[in-house]
């Protein structure tokens, strides 16, 4: 059981949130081709290790913010806003 | 007292003997003592035989006096808390218990499927599989055996009824959690408790103390139980330690998350109202001390599950912590030293011990020294080979283990065994942390920390008492000093005699007794043997996960914890590899089996499912409606007059009164999102299709939005309240996924627009009125002008209703097709202003439609709903093409222009209806060409219906559907197929459009 460290709320556990995808995919531009779409929306990367991805904080602020997460270790590794920086996880309890 | 429980022995254990317990097994009526378990009461009173192995249906007895016991699984309690599968070995004994003994026809004794044994030689591992994928593979009879195998391979069976009891969920924190009450859990939880941090201790049984209550120590000037005893005492003393017996932690999670259940009820006689049956914790722990101590291995040779078969150290238990001598002469049979202390236990209890059979050639230790000195003849470099008796023991078969020399017969009613102490690396393991093979110990120990983190005294590999104090204590002060505790003063450690034993040596499975081949078995509960283990070698399930599953080795309610080590290590041997190089299956929670019930915790029925309910709930169910759920709501289905009138009826009732006359609906279920910010008709442009930049002030207008791959998402109208407000409605059922999308849009990907959303789905009653009389009724109500010319079509606007003290948004939008008004109110005056417009409707006969009716008015307009917004159908596919902006870029619109999504031979919106103007056209019905109505199936499907009504005015039944090529093929018959109900129908194509397809009674 992940915990993050809202950038509005604090440390929160994973039950307030809900998982929303890939933040490494960049959303194109609305008047973009065809084959940015298509990158867009169907082309993910699996990787094994660091992966950056969506949280909405839907049972707190309701703020969508990214983590960075180990996906061999679980290990959360920072956590930042939807835009703008993102921090290095101080390891509260039990990180 | 113990006159009637023979094993009993007088000054031995921690039970309350001024409190004995009446209980049954198999119907048979028992006595024992507060503070036994099942099992030790069993074993007092004489009962060795308490249940059927799973496949051979052997007898078996009581194997062990803890959680890792393989045989002595029983049903206990009756009717809905009858709970099966339950060890007898750790179900604490009450006053009236009711226990029965599981996988046996008729009873115990005479088990019509221990016959089995006799064919035992054809059944081994995999014989079910091969079988039945083999020769008889798709003959149909595995479905003919299924039954009669499911029942006599068996496990208990369950009550079949609700489960009565509640369960609770619990939260703690804390700096230093200790998983297990034994020496070292106690040892360390005082040095961190001292130390200031705070501390909460969990243990799996009623007492804490671990083995100190089940072996014979000092500590200090203290016996072993006394010490426990003055811990506990200094424990409850600190104000920052809390202790949870009965409380197992079964997993750790991510996180340092540690789930953890306490059985709080289950030990009483009746669940006590006030308290639930279990609790599910979950702590949140900085730093974790895994104290969970050792299981004993037993060892492997000739018929090795005979009742009065038990671990050693199982057998101390039973004389030292429950006052029970499970029989009166003993036979040992060890590889290591910690067996010779039950010879001497034994004979301190009053009985006999026969001899101690080490298999080890040459051991020397002041314990053996002690041993042999009370008398006991110790045969080293022997091992037991065979063992004699049906229902109890009898005798056993010794014979040197080199195996030249003849065997001898020991008579004995008891056999204590141990193949060594196996570290409970449970836990550890469930982090990622690989157990690491310890050559000189025989065991496994934790691997490195990968969490915070630390394993203590005999989890640790650590045997000796002296060894397992200073490591509890030292564990315990590291993890309060990581979380910033530590203690100013020296803590001096109570002085325990060293004990220096001689190294175990391995011994995996005994030599054959010189003629036979009886079965050794490994895997006690499945019935898994040294042979089934060689069998699975030769047929190539070398690797330990295949080993597992080809023979079912480990995977019972005790998952191995006294079988998977012989398993594997005779699998290495067999591989000619060390044991580290096969390696360990993977350990996952739970450690031991968990009820259902307490995962679920209060998340029960409507717990599980909170509904929501509209402000004019009450009103409705007051009108006697039938419900029915939309997503977490209920809504009204129909209103029947009489309780004879039908769901076809009352709706077609409710649609022909709208449409004449005038009709009421709750439509607060729709999503609604207040939109706000100078850049909100920018956002809106971009979130739907069809543009919004123009939308006037006072004005609504229908939108349509599209996911970003180009389907069809939702539908609903926005309406512009002000020059910078917008309110958006969406469907019920994608309302909170939609606000969701919205939020993620601005936060996300358009950071820059300035605009706050939020949801007032629960602020606003919401209440659509419709029907030519529909304008007449609501004049009566609100404060502005409704003539066509103030409020034409599509107007909204601010209002009063029934009174200046009620601010309303009025919108002239209908869903129907009539003439028609929604009105939001704040919540709390919904009920007042749907009676005040009941009243003002009553002159017009004003007839409240459900959720049917609103479908069946919708499909006779053919507007699309969620049956046709399915995630597969673009705009184009369901009429809305023109809906689709070139003016602007909107979400959905490059990838909308795919070729798949604009073939002209995708399916699209028809109407239908039956040729017979009768026959309803079922949902989900296939759409087939006529022609195709007799040839060999499969045929073609060209199409489906999406959703069926009834229209009054052209009486007829009527449906919306997704056809291929659409409406060029209005006016042809096509066949309406439901294979499953062997109806096929002819229906004709037609305008979805049904009813009224100019438009005029909008405009009433």
């Amino acid at each position: 059981m992940f915990r993050f460290t809202c950038p509005h709320c604090g440390e929160r556990d994973v039950v307030e949130f809900s998982y929303g995808g890939d933040a490494s995919v960049v959303v194109p531009d609305l008047a973009a081709g065809e084959e940015a779409w298509f990158d867009a929306v169907y082309q993910r990367d699996n990787p094994r290790g660091p992966h950056v991805e969506y949280w909405h904080h839907v049972a707190g602020c309701r703020q969508w913010i990214r983590v960075e997460r180990d996906t061999l270790t679980h290990e959360i590794l920072a956590c930042g806003p939807a835009t703008g920086r993102m921090r290095p996880e101080t390891g509260g309890e039990g990180a | 007292m113990s006159g009637n429980q023979p094993n009993r022995i007088p000054d031995f254990g921690r039970i309350g003997r001024d409190e004995p317990l009446r209980f049954t097994f198999d119907g048979k009526a028992y006595t024992g003592y507060k503070g036994d378990t099942l099992a030790s009461a069993l074993l007092a009173n004489g009962v060795k035989l308490v249940g059927r192995s799973f496949k051979y249906h052997r007898p078996r007895g009581v194997f062990s006096a803890g959680v890792e016991e393989p045989n002595a699984l029983v049903a206990l309690r009756e009717g809905a808390r009858r709970e099966p599968n339950t060890r007898a070995t750790v179900a604490e004994l009450f006053d009236g218990l009711v226990a029965e003994s599981q996988n046996r026809s008729p009873n115990l004794k005479y088990d019509i499927q221990s016959l089995n044994q006799a064919i035992a030689r054809f059944i081994p591992a995999g014989f079910y599989y091969k079988t039945f994928m083999g020769p008889f593979a798709n003959t149909r009879l595995w479905m003919f055996f299924e039954k009669i195998i499911r029942k006599s391979a068996g496990m208990g069976t369950a009550s079949g009824e609700a489960d009565p009891d509640r369960y609770d969920r619990m939260h703690a924190h804390c700096d230093v959690l200790v998983i297990g009450g034994g020496a070292a859990g106690l040892s360390a939880a005082l040095a961190a408790g001292e130390a200031g941090a705070r501390v909460i201790l969990v243990d799996e049984t009623p007492r804490l103390g671990g083995r100190l209550n089940q072996d014979v120590y000092k500590i200090g000037d203290l016996s072993g139980g006394e010490w426990v005893e003055q811990t506990i005492a200094k424990l409850t003393a600190l104000p920052t330690v809390k202790l949870l017996t009965r409380t197992t932690a079964f997993g750790y999670y991510d996180g340092n998350l540690i789930g953890a259940v306490e059985r709080v009820s289950d030990h009483l006689p009746e669940m006590p109202v006030h308290l639930p049956r279990q609790r599910w914790w979950r702590f949140r722990a900085k730093q974790v001390i895994l104290a969970t101590g050792a299981t004993e291995q037993p060892l492997v040779f000739g018929n090795n599950d005979r009742p009065g078969i038990m671990l050693a150290g199982a057998v101390r238990a039973y004389i030292n912590e429950y006052g029970v001598l499970p029989g009166r002469r003993a036979v040992i049979f060890t590889n290591n030293d910690d067996a010779y202390r039950t010879a001497l236990d034994v004979m301190n209890a009053g009985g006999a011990a026969v001899a101690v059979v080490d298999a080890r050639k040459n051991p020397r230790s002041t314990l053996i020294d002690h041993t042999r000195g009370k008398g006991v003849t110790v045969l080293t470099g022997h091992a037991v080979v065979n063992t004699h008796g049906h229902f109890e023991l009898q005798a056993v078969d010794v014979a040197p283990i080199d195996g030249d020399g003849a065997a001898r017969r020991l008579d004995c009613d008891l056999l204590a065994i141990s193949g060594g102490w196996q570290p409970n690396v449970h836990l550890s393991s469930q982090t990622g942390a690989k157990p690491v093979w310890n050559d000189k110990m025989n065991c496994f120990l934790p691997g490195t920390p990968k969490r915070p983190e630390a394993s203590a005294g005999a989890a640790a590999g650590r045997f000796t008492l002296a060894a397992v104090l200073s490591d509890g204590h030292a564990r315990g002060t590291q993890a309060a000093a990581l979380t910033g505790h530590s203690l100013d003063r020296e803590v001096k450690l109570p002085r325990v005699d060293a004990e220096t034993p001689a190294p175990s040596e391995a011994l995996w499975e005994a030599p054959d007794p010189a003629t036979g081949h009886p079965k050794k078995f490994v895997d006690h509960q499945d019935d898994v043997s040294a042979d089934d283990v060689r069998l699975a070698h030769r047929e190539g399930y070398v690797s330990v996960e295949h080993l597992k599953r080809y023979t079912t080795l480990g995977m019972g309610t005790d998952q191995g914890k006294t079988s998977n080590i012989t398993g594997l290590a005779i699998m290495a041997k067999l591989r000619g590899q060390p044991i580290p190089a096969v390696g360990t299956t993977t350990f996952r929670p739970p450690y031991t089996p968990i009820a259902i019930g307490a995962m679920g915790g209060t998340e029960r029925g409507q717990h599980y499912k909170p509904r929501r309910r509209s402000p004019m709930h009450d009103w409705h169910q007051e009108r006697g409606c039938e419900w029915i759920p939309a997503g977490l709501w209920d809504r009204p289905r129909h209103y029947p007059l009489t309780p004879n009138e039908t769901l076809r009826q009352a709706y077609v009732r409710e649609t022909k009164q709208t449409r004449q006359s005038v009709g009421i609906c709750d439509v607060t279920t729709l999503g609604k999102i207040d939109i706000q910010g100078p850049d909100a008709a920018e956002f809106l442009n971009r979130v739907y299709t069809n543009g919004f930049a123009k939308l006037p002030v006072g004005k609504a207008r229908y939108g349509l939005m599209l996911r970003e791959d180009g389907q069809v998402y939702d539908d609903g109208t926005t309406s512009r309240l002000g020059e910078n407000h917008y309110v958006m409605t969406t469907t019920t059922a994608n309302a909170v996924a939609v606000m969701a999308k919205l939020e993620f849009y601005l936060q996300a990907v358009w950071p820059d627009l300035r605009v706050k959303v939020v949801s007032v789905t629960e602020q606003y009653a919401a209440i659509a009125l419709a029907g030519p009389n529909s304008r007449k009724v609501m004049q009566k109500i609100v404060d502005i002008d409704l003539s066509d010319d103030a409020f034409p079509f599509m107007a909204c606007g601010p209002c009063h209703a029934v009174t200046d003290a009620i601010r309303a948004r009025l919108f002239r939008i209908s869903f129907s097709g009539e003439l028609a008004y929604e009105i939001n109110v704040p919540s709390d005056y919904g009920r007042f202003v749907w009676d005040a417009l009941m009243d003002a409707g009553a002159e017009f006969g004003i007839v409240p439609y459900g959720l049917e009716a609103l479908g069946n008015m919708r499909i006779e307009k053919g507007h699309v709903a969620g049956a046709e917004l399915d995630g597969r159908t673009t705009a184009d596919d369901l009429g809305l093409g023109k809906m689709l902006s070139a003016q602007k870029p909107f979400v959905g619109k490059t990838l909308a222009q795919r070729p798949g999504l604009t073939a002209p031979t995708r399916k699209k919106l028809v109407g239908l209806v039956p040729v017979d103007g009768k026959t309803a056209l079922p949902n989900g019905s296939q759409i087939i060409e006529l022609a195709d109505r007799d040839k060999p199936r499969p045929v073609k499907m060209i199409g489906n219906v999406s959703s069926n009504g009834f229209s009054p005015e052209l009486n007829t039944p009527i449906a919306l559907g997704l056809l291929e090529g659409g409406l060029a093929r209005e006016g042809d018959t096509v066949l309406v197929a439901y294979p499953l109900k062997n109806l096929y129908i002819p229906a004709t194509v037609r305008n979805p459009h049904f009813v009224d397809p100019e438009g005029k009674r909008l405009h009433g």
